[in-house]
């Protein structure tokens, strides 16, 4: 006679049958995560947007794609946690809307070195000129590497231009204009770069990855910073 | 037992080349990803090891390191013991010669590309979802060939009841393809970079949710599915509960996916998402428990002989190891302990438990169970796996314990405030010089767990390039 306890219904009906198992697996599988992600697209409250926050400029694009090459994220953090102690080292903790344009997120797994949400602006250029090349000659007893292939290699002003393009189709609002103009605009922004290297007696070519590098890491956390003082995002926080 | 066993049943001629092969390419990858681990920890401890190249470079290797443990050394490992197994439990050979061999050499591109792209800065930053776009193309397509084969085994089977190791195997085998392409989507700028459909949070909700997966359905399920056939063959004793073995496969692949959010806590996700992922990673204790138990008392009466075969004592370190790293898991996904241990090397201390601890060492015993059963010969050197049991299980220790002090050091200083309400230690690289000692004695740990990893590269290579194999009916050194 069949086993009729709740193990004998597994072994005699789920069991032995192949479609069945793989369709209630798949269907275990599928909840979780469609619970958890779809409402992030679907619900008008979801993530909610920061006005002020403005795409990044073609060579601040350049930038983040040396920043994901050279693997940064995988010491550095890019989110301050609404803790007083992470307010007092790094500032305003990161809301939501300051990311609409991250496409990949940059939020990172592990601080081996310092959160850079709030880098922009913190030192000037001339600074992360010095420290990319060998970060001891700022901050002795660093164990971040030295990166002095950017002071050598060029970024490609055409490459950006397909990133541009590509940005605008996942959602990031380039026009046709932005991404013609891009190679324009990259050099135009790096000369402003150069030029207040120079004024540090620092004299490097405006088409040099370094530029682009600084250019990024000189963005980020601004537009967030500028909403929150205004009153958005609920308004600046006491430490 | 005889090492002629088992080869052939009821007429059945089991296609163990392919095993073979696999078995083969989780040793290589074995040696190459533990090394870069080992290398990369030199580097955090000592930075001029980064020797000032590119490709050399942390940002670059970790990656590199972290794929390769992961699908090239585990993956492999999962591939070797699934198509060794379920030809056995299900009593035929595998559906498609072909398709075993595509899955093989497919496979083993993908890890030669991601080799290749990774240490020149090709990524996509998504951790253990780095690979660019064409090599994830790639994934797709070869998966589909394993998933086709697989099932058409199943479906071919002369064994009417399945297995329970067979329902973890179709977790994995039906759930990582989801992970990948949902986690994937992207557009592409260049042959070489491309950028996700996401943006933000929604990026980091969908990566995590395939990241926490990743480790739930490609280091936890095929692994559990393992241990439920390797185990008992190896204690020679049934499954201790077969009522546990349902309760909790069902539980645990239904739970898994939720927890993903626990990366995520204190970040500007919603709310809601941030509970669900810390309820639901505290819930998982228990099926994984189940699982842990479902081992560890699958021994019972064979508890002697875990004192003399260095394989019964791998396995017994291993799922002791995952009940430990499946306690530490929730226990850090509660928001208070996550406040401290986010960020921190405690967290790396956590993978590797799992890692070395869970993965490594059932992989471990499991090529050491395999390789006579395999080659039909007794092991070149067999009292070294009881050297290399004891390296690893000390080296897993050091590296374990010296990963949560480096945790709890950065963890409290970095919130560290004194009487007036300033930082306490405002300067990063004075908190960064306290963890020197721990990242040094993590490098030891390591080194010790690639020396176990070489000693069984040496064992393997030297029994299968040895002498012929010997008469029939020499009984398995490394078992008896």
């Amino acid at each position: 006679m069949a086993d009729q306890s709740p193990d004998g219904f597994h072994r005699r009906v789920i069991e032995s049958r192949l479609g069945l198992f793989a369709i209630l697996t798949t269907l275990a599988i599928l909840v979780g995560g469609m619970v958890e992600i779809i409402p992030m697209f679907t619900v008008q409250a979801g993530p909610p947007s920061l006005a002020g926050v403005t795409p990044y400029t073609a060579l601040e694009v350049a930038g983040r794609d040396i920043y994901i090459r050279e693997g940064c994220y995988t010491c550095h953090s890019q989110m301050v946690r609404p803790m007083r102690a992470e307010l007092l080292r790094y500032g305003e903790w990161t809301r939501s809307g300051e990311y609409a344009y991250d496409h990949p997120f940059l939020l990172g797994s592990r601080r081996i070195g310092p959160d850079l949400q709030r880098v922009g602006g913190k030192y000037p250029d001339a600074w992360h000129y010095e420290h990319m090349r060998n970060p001891r000659s700022i901050t002795p007893g660093s164990i971040m590497p030295n990166y002095p292939w950017l002071y050598v290699d060029k970024y490609d002003p055409a490459d950006i231009q397909a990133s541009l393009t590509a940005l605008s189709r996942v959602g990031v609002p380039y026009t046709a204009a932005d991404i013609a103009g891009a190679p324009a605009a990259m050099d135009a922004q790096a000369r402003e770069i150069t030029g207040r290297l120079a004024e540090q007696k620092i004299t490097t070519e405006p088409n040099r990855e370094i530029i682009a590098l600084i250019a990024y890491l000189q963005r980020l956390g601004k537009d967030g910073r500028a909403a929150i003082a205004a009153g958005q995002g609920g308004g600046p926080s006491t430490p | 037992m005889e090492y002629t066993a088992a080869q052939q049943t009821e007429g059945v001629q089991y296609d163990d080349a392919i095993v073979r092969a696999f078995l083969t390419a989780t040793v290589v990858w074995g040696v190459v990803g533990m090394l870069v681990g080992v290398f990369i920890a030199l580097e955090l401890a000592w930075w001029p090891a980064n020797m000032n190249l590119p490709w050399t470079s942390f940002g670059r290797l970790r990656p590199l390191h972290t794929n390769a443990v992961i699908f090239a050394f585990a993956g492999n490992m999962c591939f070797t013991g699934i198509y060794y197994s379920m030809q056995r439990l299900l009593k035929v050979r595998m559906w498609g010669d072909t398709l075993s061999r595509l899955h093989f050499w497919g496979w083993q591109l993908i890890i030669v590309l991601a080799a290749i792209t990774l240490p020149l800065g090709l990524t996509e930053s998504k951790e253990y979802a780095e690979l660019i776009w064409p090599i994830d193309l790639l994934i797709a397509v070869v998966w589909v060939i394993f998933a086709v084969n697989f099932f058409g085994t199943i479906a071919v089977r002369k064994v009417r009841h399945l297995y329970v190791a067979i329902w973890f195997y179709m977790s994995f085998v039906i759930t990582i393809p989801v992970l990948h392409i949902v986690n994937s989507l992207a557009v592409p700028a260049t042959l070489t970079r491309s950028y996700p459909i996401y943006a933000g949070l929604t990026d980091a909700l969908v990566q995590w949710w395939y990241g926490h997966n990743a480790v739930g359905f490609f280091l936890t399920t095929p692994f559990l599915g393992l241990m439920y056939y390797f185990l008992p063959r190896a204690a020679e004793r049934p499954v201790y509960s077969y009522r546990l073995s349902i309760v909790h496969f069902w539980a645990l692949v239904f739970l898994y996916i939720w927890a993903g959010p626990h990366h995520l806590l204190y970040s500007a996700l919603p709310e809601w998402a941030q509970t669900l992922g810390m309820v639901f990673s505290i819930m998982l204790l228990a099926p994984s428990w189940g699982g842990m138990l479902n081992g560890l008392l699958t021994l019972k009466g064979a508890w002697d002989r875990v004192r003399t075969d260095p394989i019964l004592k791998m396995m017994v370190v291993a799922v002791s190891f995952y009940g430990m790293s499946t306690f530490e898991g929730p226990m850090m996904s509660i928001r208070a302990v996550n406040a401290l241990s986010h960020y921190t090397a405690w967290t790396i201390g956590h993978v590797h438990s799992g890692a070395l601890g869970w993965v490594g060492m059932i992989s471990f015993a499991i090529i050491y169970w395999l390789i006579p059963r395999l080659w039909h010969r007794p092991l070149a050197y067999p009292k070294l796996p009881t050297t290399h049991f004891w390296l690893a299980t000390i080296g897993i220790v050091l590296y374990v314990v010296s990963m949560w002090a480096a945790g709890l050091t950065e963890g409290l200083e970095w919130r560290a405030v004194d009487a007036a309400g300033q930082l306490k230690y405002p300067n990063w690289v004075d908190i960064v010089h306290q963890l020197a000692p721990f990242n040094w004695l993590r490098m030891i740990g390591g080194s010790m767990y690639l020396v176990g990893m070489l000693m069984l590269a040496w064992n393997f290579y030297r029994t299968v390039r040895g002498p012929a194999p010997s008469p029939a009916g020499v009984p398995l050194a490394a078992t008896n």
